[in-house]
């Protein structure tokens, strides 16, 4: 069984592409050689800057001859129909088989597909796969048509049989024809050179520098690295990402340490790190003891006479001039905070667009300033700290640092914070309010970055939404589910209690105010400002608003509320925005809720009650009710209400009537019926006292308790009794349990 | 004379150099485009050439201007007015890798001491809409060059394709000089009777236009520019191809594109005073690109563009 070698040879892939080519070349081509029925025994691939390789191992040298059996007419079919069928089958009349079967003599015909030989169906599929093969973004070059990630020049493609013989696969796509040489490295080589098996094809690259495995790159660059800063009593700063990279960009990795010059040794860590891989994809080195980053190291693809010392200078000089451009945008951000403060960066961002209908980066940050406000005395901070944190969280934005290194948002805002003096809660929201950024990342926790990162996602949630600019399916491009998340695990991470839907209203109307400042008049705005002002007494939008438009009223100043006025739109369309951002809110915490297995059921009954916008109190009660449903009390409660419910639910169908006047006891006829009315009287006030103390488990411990009694009075009495007196205070008495199990969660959604 | 081996000892030597060497591999030897531009590539001997089936080879030194990067001469590697070498050859031969190398060597960067790597890097043109796949080209972690297979420009497939090369001539002379500051740089021999450093030659216009670009530069008049070269631009292209007066086919393209140009550097100068938004950043550009585009597909209807009668 022979084994085979494909490699493709390119000018240089994308370091990105490398390794899901390889993978991709693999796929395609095992999938292929199967679907024609070539099994083989391993398959690898590999992939260097400039070729893709794959190497199976004992491959079929033919894929089996297939015998297919077919039914056709029966023998006394039409001339017509039995021509058909020999057409259909490639095959002749006298190689049919008559068969005698309950309906009469039938024509079998069996086919044969002779196998065929391994090396044409590769060249065959091999040309298919070159031809749509999947890279992200691929060209064309000098006159040709055929489309690879760069130019393709040469196509190896060998089967080599047990006896070490090599043969070439013949196969040519525009214009390159397979054969069975290659080149080594691009300067360490010795030119093009024959192969015949997979082994000498290694041994040969070996030879001629190219190292063809990557996990081998990786490895030799990481030890390699490891090993120089341990000797030099420094430590390397590990990055999984850049290695992978860095990987990709050589054939023949030799790895150099450098020195950072002293002046620079001043920057942060980040800015350090960060300008050294973005620009140079240089790993950094660190001194263990002090934290400080001291060194870099640079992969080179080549071995000098030098030893290298020619590219470490070349590498140590590109450094210096970024560092000292990272260097002269941290002193020019540093002289300005100190001059104007963080305040006084962030002045040009009214200038910047955020969005063109939701205006500058400078509106915005209002936006969020005022509702950092409202949130501050909720979350437990203090309203002008908030405030203040709000209004420079984002002015790093306007730092030359940030501007160059865009990645550094936040910290930079952080250290020009530090620098300016303020509180450290401030510097640390600079940093934190933008977390978490996803759903792994940590949630802030001091009581300031907590407000900035709240009131940040709200603001831009009721953006969007005042837009109706809402994701749909896979369309999410400002990452708004992301943002929902953000707020719920905020919320639940910092046990926060608040009634959403209040912030959501007033930081609608913002946005509303915003998309309206254009075509409003001045009158129109003011109103809707004073409707703002009013939201933190009412609640809620609607009453604030009536109540803005009846005082004004009352002044003589009543202003047009109807016929397409801004007013008539913001008072019909917030409210179904606010409702419908909640909504939204909620389907992201199912989603992050059944993460937890919490069931849906569960979830939904709890949604159904009342102050389902603190999202705290929702979680708790869900949380209580799944466990409490998982126990036999959970059991006892379930069944009971149920039964109940049952009986009273068809009553009331059947009657048209709902049965909430209340049961008498003084109609109860027995026992268990009294019993039932004394556990009631007993257990409500507790159940009251449960729930006032949101402590749900107790007081569904206390519904549990009910049950014998309920149970009790199910076996004495008969509800639907012909007297309908007895029967109707029966039902009011159902009622009235119903009631009662309902207080926690809407449990006719339960399952099961 | 300048050496044919050797290390150079001065930036007019590279150029001179890399002259040589491209002419050598079949390139005509074009001049600057006397107009200004923000890169080599908007030289019609880029743009325009590489549109169309005719073959083409062609290389030179480019002028380039982009006011935002002035720093009055102070910046060790910044410049507003800088020079770009270009190389366009239609169709990419399949050797242009190692061709491009050998300019490499010509200019003394010895590849047994230096690292010489192909780094990914996609090159686009939004005011030209034109597009690329290649790489920048790192010499010991130094970008030295651009590399770009053109795929696409003025909104026109390109086939053939094109490979184009560019070097920031400054950086890489720097780098092959030693130099820490451009303006150190030995412009002519540092032996000849009266050296000249690039700061000897260049400081004062730096300051100069500096100053201007960013601060004196009449916004109103710039503004009336772009739209009359706009207008102008479109008016040239909206006439017949037909000359009234010879009667011969003369479509009036390389007229046209130079006010394309006028636009897109006048959409430079206007960004550095500070008076475009970033919104409005947007629509600027593509009031460039539409004029590049409508060029590109008047370039296409000459012979040159390959239009066979």
């Amino acid at each position: 069984m022979p084994d085979l070698l494909i490699e493709l040879f390119s000018e240089e892939i994308p370091a990105r592409m490398q390794a899901r080519a390889a993978e991709d070349l693999k796929k395609r081509m095992t999938d292929a050689l199967v679907e024609a029925g070539l099994t083989y025994a391993g398959a690898a691939a590999f992939a260097t800057p400039r070729r893709l390789t794959l190497a199976l191992e004992g491959l079929l040298a033919t894929s089996p001859t297939l015998r297919e059996e077919r039914k056709g007419p029966r023998v006394d079919a039409p001339e017509k129909a039995i021509e058909g069928f020999l057409r259909g089958a490639g095959v002749a009349r006298e190689q049919l088989e008559v068969r005698d079967e309950k309906k009469g003599q039938v024509y079998y015909a069996t086919i044969t597909r002779p196998g065929r030989p391994a090396a044409e169906i590769v060249a065959e599929e091999l040309e298919k796969i070159i031809r749509n093969f999947p890279w992200p973004k691929s060209m064309r070059w000098g006159s040709g048509s055929l489309r690879w990630v760069r130019p393709l020049h040469s196509i190896l493609c060998i089967l080599t049989d047990e006896a070490g013989e090599a043969s070439v696969v013949d196969l040519e796509v525009d214009g390159i024809r397979a054969g069975n040489v290659t080149r080594g490295h691009r300067f360490m080589g010795q030119g093009a050179f024959a192969v015949s098996s997979f082994e000498d094809y290694c041994a040969k690259l070996k030879r001629d520098r190219v190292i063809l495995d990557p996990r081998e790159r990786a490895d030799h660059i990481l030890q390699d690295a490891k090993n120089q800063a341990f000797a030099a009593g420094l430590e390397l700063v590990e990055d999984h990402g850049l290695l992978t990279e860095v990987s990709g960009l050589v054939e023949w990795p030799v790895v150099l340490m450098g020195e950072i010059d002293e002046e620079f040794l001043g920057l942060p860590g980040e800015v350090l790190q960060t300008s050294m891989r973005e620009h140079q994809k240089f790993f950094s080195v660190k001194n263990p003891k002090t934290g400080r980053i001291e060194r870099f190291v640079t992969v080179a693809n080549v071995e000098t006479a030098d030893h290298g010392a020619t590219i470490l200078a070349g590498n140590q000089k590109v450094l210096s001039a970024r560092l000292s451009d990272a260097k002269f945008f941290w002193e020019n951000d540093l002289r300005l905070v100190r001059d104007k403060g963080l305040a006084g960066m962030a002045e040009g961002l009214s200038e910047v667009t955020f969005h063109n209908r939701l205006g500058s980066q400078a509106a915005r940050i209002d936006r969020i300033e005022a509702l950092a406000r409202e949130l501050a005395p909720v979350v437990g901070a203090e309203a002008d700290t908030a405030a203040l944190a709000a209004k420079v969280a984002k002015a790093d934005l306007q730092s030359e640092m940030v501007y160059e290194f865009p990645e550094l948002q936040g910290l930079m805002g952080r250290y020009y914070a530090e620098a300016e003096g303020l509180d450290p809660e401030i510097a640390a929201a600079c940093q934190e309010h933008y977390s978490p950024l996803g759903p792994s990342d940590a949630v802030p926790s001091g009581p300031v970055s907590t407000v900035v990162a709240l009131a940040d996602k709200l603001d831009t949630l009721t953006g969007f939404w005042a837009m109706d600019e809402k994701p749909t399916g896979s369309k999410d491009p400002f990452a708004l589910r992301r943002a929902g998340l953000g707020v719920i695990r905020i919320i639940l991470a910092n046990d926060l209690r608040l009634s959403l839907g209040r912030f959501l209203d007033s930081q609608l109307l913002r946005q509303k105010i915003t998309l309206n400042r254009q075509k409003a008049t001045s009158g129109e705005i003011d109103t809707l400002e004073e409707v703002l002002d009013e939201i933190a007494d009412h609640g809620v939008f609607g009453a604030a608003f009536q109540a803005v438009i009846e005082r004004l009223k009352g002044d003589g100043k009543a202003p047009e509320t109807g016929n397409g006025s801004v007013l008539e739109d913001v008072e019909t369309a917030l409210p179904e925005l606010s409702v419908d951002l909640l909504a939204f809110l909620h389907d992201r915490l199912k989603v992050h809720l059944r993460d937890d297995g919490v069931r849906h059921d569960v979830i939904d009954a709890c949604l159904a009650m009342p102050q389902a916008d603190d999202l705290t109190l929702l979680v708790k009660r869900a949380q209580a009710l799944g466990a409490f449903l998982a126990s036999e009390d959970g059991e006892n409660l379930l069944q009971g209400f149920k039964r109940a419910n049952n009986i009273l639910t068809q009553a009331e169908e059947k009657d048209g009537v709902e049965y909430s006047y209340g049961a008498d006891v003084k109609f109860a006829e027995n026992d268990a019926e009294k019993a039932v009315f004394a556990a009631l009287d007993a257990g409500e006030p507790e159940i009251s006292r449960a729930l006032e103390a949101e402590d749900f488990a107790g007081a569904m411990a206390v519904m549990a308790g009910l049950r014998p009694a309920v149970d009790a009075f199910f076996e004495a009495v008969q509800i639907n009794a012909e007297n309908q007196v007895l029967r109707r205070n029966r039902l009011n008495l159902l009622s009235r349990i119903r009631a009662i199990c309902l207080q926690v969660a809407d449990l006719t959604r339960i399952e099961g | 004379m300048a050496q044919t081996n050797g290390k150079p000892r001065s930036f007019q030597e590279i150029i001179l150099r890399l002259q040589t060497y491209w002419a050598g591999h079949g390139c005509a030897m074009m001049q600057p485009y006397d107009m200004e531009v923000g890169a080599g590539t908007f030289h019609p001997a880029t743009t325009l050439r590489s549109l169309g089936s005719r073959p083409w080879a062609a290389a030179y030194v480019q002028p380039s201007r982009r006011p935002t990067d002035g720093r009055y001469g102070e910046n060790p590697n910044r410049l507003q007015h800088y020079y770009q070498y270009q190389v366009l050859i239609k169709p990419s031969p399949p050797d242009m890798q190692d061709l491009y190398l050998g300019s490499l060597r010509a200019i003394g960067i010895d590849m047994d001491l230096h690292d010489i790597r192909f780094v990914e890097d996609d090159w686009e043109s939004p005011t030209l809409g034109a597009w690329g796949l290649g790489w920048e080209v790192w010499c010991d972690g130094m970008e030295v060059s651009q590399f770009t297979y053109f795929q696409q420009v003025g909104g026109h497939d390109c086939a053939p394709v094109s490979g184009e090369l560019t070097y920031g001539l400054e950086r890489l002379a720097m780098y092959v000089l030693g130099v820490d500051h451009v303006m150190d740089m030995p412009f002519n021999d540092p032996d000849a009777p009266i050296p000249l450093s690039y700061g000897d030659v260049f400081r004062q216009t730096e300051q100069e236009y500096s100053r201007w670009n960013f601060d004196v530069a009449n916004t109103d008049v710039l503004l009336r520019h772009f739209e009359e070269a706009e207008a102008e631009c479109e008016a040239i292209l909206s006439h017949p191809y037909e000359d009234p007066k010879t009667g011969q086919r003369i479509i009036m393209v390389h007229p046209a594109y130079d006010q394309c140009i006028k636009a897109s550097h006048l959409f430079n100068l206007l960004d550095a005073r500070g008076v475009i938004s970033v919104t409005e950043r947007q629509a600027y550009i593509g009031r460039v690109r539409a004029l590049a585009k409508k060029c590109a597909d008047a370039f296409v209807q000459t012979e040159a563009g390959g239009y066979a009668a």
